[in-house]
């Protein structure tokens, strides 16, 4: 069966309603009826696979990340990086002397990268105009469908380490640790 | 199909009505014949000519059928209409250049000759064919009529302009091409 029809001096109706048997592109009631069948087979099947491997998931392992050269960033400035792997940009914003926050850079809307303007105190989206708060990643305005992944953080003597990425649900609130493009999905020993 | 075709030979027609008795035993239509006898010009002449169904090529019943009810099979046999489809409103019988298809008034559907279909689609000939004491109506291999018979067989029929190519074919004599007929002739019969 020919998905476009070809120009034809017959028309359309004598195409659908074909005299030759051969030529019937009709659904009958009993085709119908196994496409229904099938069609809903292979939704139980999706969704007993779904179910298994929600049962089997891998809790997704970071691992820790130094980042380099973070004490030097002045305050209100910022430093990037990748976390947790070498194409997954990042960016560190030093909000006070000795509070530093770092976030996913690709912006969760279309992938562009995020600015942190310090003066509103939010990071911003140029490509669409979707503004982040700089304190959760929260979504001010704009597009983004979800806060930013914020990228945890901690203090190991004079380094700045990232040990992990956490993926905010859409409203906020409680934090859900979900699979991160480029996170090791190795079991934790 | 299993490489027989069916002729249809006016001129051995000997009027014995076999085959209308032949046709009317199949259970499908038990008592009703779908092939009929009859006589070309009864006052002058005793000459007989039996109509099967000529499964023509494009099937001038199934084109003017308004409810889809006609369809032709792969191998060329135009079927009976389908009962959930006909609506009885007699267009195809109107339309058939050959006068085949049948109006069961009882059943609210038409019924034509398809060639046995059920017969012939498993390599049977068709009951009339079988039971022909003259095989006026012969369902045989072309090679096998090419051999015995002096006429020869034609697809292509006029009717006026009309031109008809049909899947049965009928012996004419050699000299032809074509049958043409010419209905106006028919429907002028005896005026001006």
């Amino acid at each position: 069966m020919r998905l476009f029809r070809r120009p034809s001096a017959t028309p359309l109706w004598r195409d659908e309603f074909a005299i030759d048997q051969a030529e019937e592109r009709y659904v009958n009631r009993r085709q119908f009826a196994k496409f229904l069948v099938l069609i809903s087979l292979g939704m139980l099947v999706g969704n007993v696979w779904i179910a298994i491997r929600s049962v089997f998931r891998r809790e997704p392992v970071f691992e820790p990340h130094p980042i380099a050269g973070a004490a030097q960033t002045p305050v209100g400035g910022v430093k990037l990086f990748s976390y947790p792997g070498e194409h997954d940009p990042c960016i560190l914003v030093r909000t006070a002397a000795d509070t530093f926050v770092a976030y996913s850079q690709k912006c969760t809307h279309l992938s562009c990268a995020v600015l942190y303007v310090p003066e509103a105190r939010r990071l911003e989206c140029p490509c669409h105009e979707g503004y982040f708060a700089v304190e959760d990643g929260s979504v001010l305005q704009g597009p983004p469908p979800r806060p930013l992944p914020r990228i945890v953080l901690e203090r190991r003597g004079a380094e700045l380490v990232a040990t992990g990425v956490e993926i905010l649900p859409r409203r906020g609130g409680h934090v859900a640790s979900g699979s991160y493009p480029g996170a090791s999905t190795e079991r934790r020993s | 199909m299993f490489g027989y075709e069916f002729y249809v030979d006016p001129s051995r027609c000997i009027g014995c009505k076999a085959c209308e008795n032949a046709c009317a035993e199949c259970d499908t239509h038990r008592g009703t014949p779908m092939i009929h006898v009859d006589f070309i010009d009864r006052k002058n002449t005793i000459a007989t000519v039996p109509t099967v169904c000529m499964h023509c090529r494009n099937p001038t019943c199934a084109q003017v059928c308004p409810a889809d009810a006609i369809k032709m099979t792969d191998d060329g046999v135009v079927q009976s209409s389908m009962k959930p489809r006909c609506v009885a409103c007699n267009n195809c019988v109107l339309a058939c250049p050959f006068g085949v298809p049948k109006m069961m008034v009882a059943a609210e559907q038409m019924m034509k000759c398809d060639m046995c279909y059920d017969r012939t689609s498993a390599g049977k000939r068709p009951m009339c064919a079988t039971v022909c004491p003259s095989q006026a109506l012969a369902y045989v291999e072309p090679e096998a009529i090419a051999a015995t018979r002096r006429d020869r067989p034609t697809d292509v029929f006029f009717f006026g302009r009309e031109r008809v190519t049909t899947k049965v074919r009928m012996m004419a004599p050699a000299a032809r091409d074509a049958i043409a007929l010419d209905v106006a002739d028919y429907m002028w019969e005896g005026g001006a």
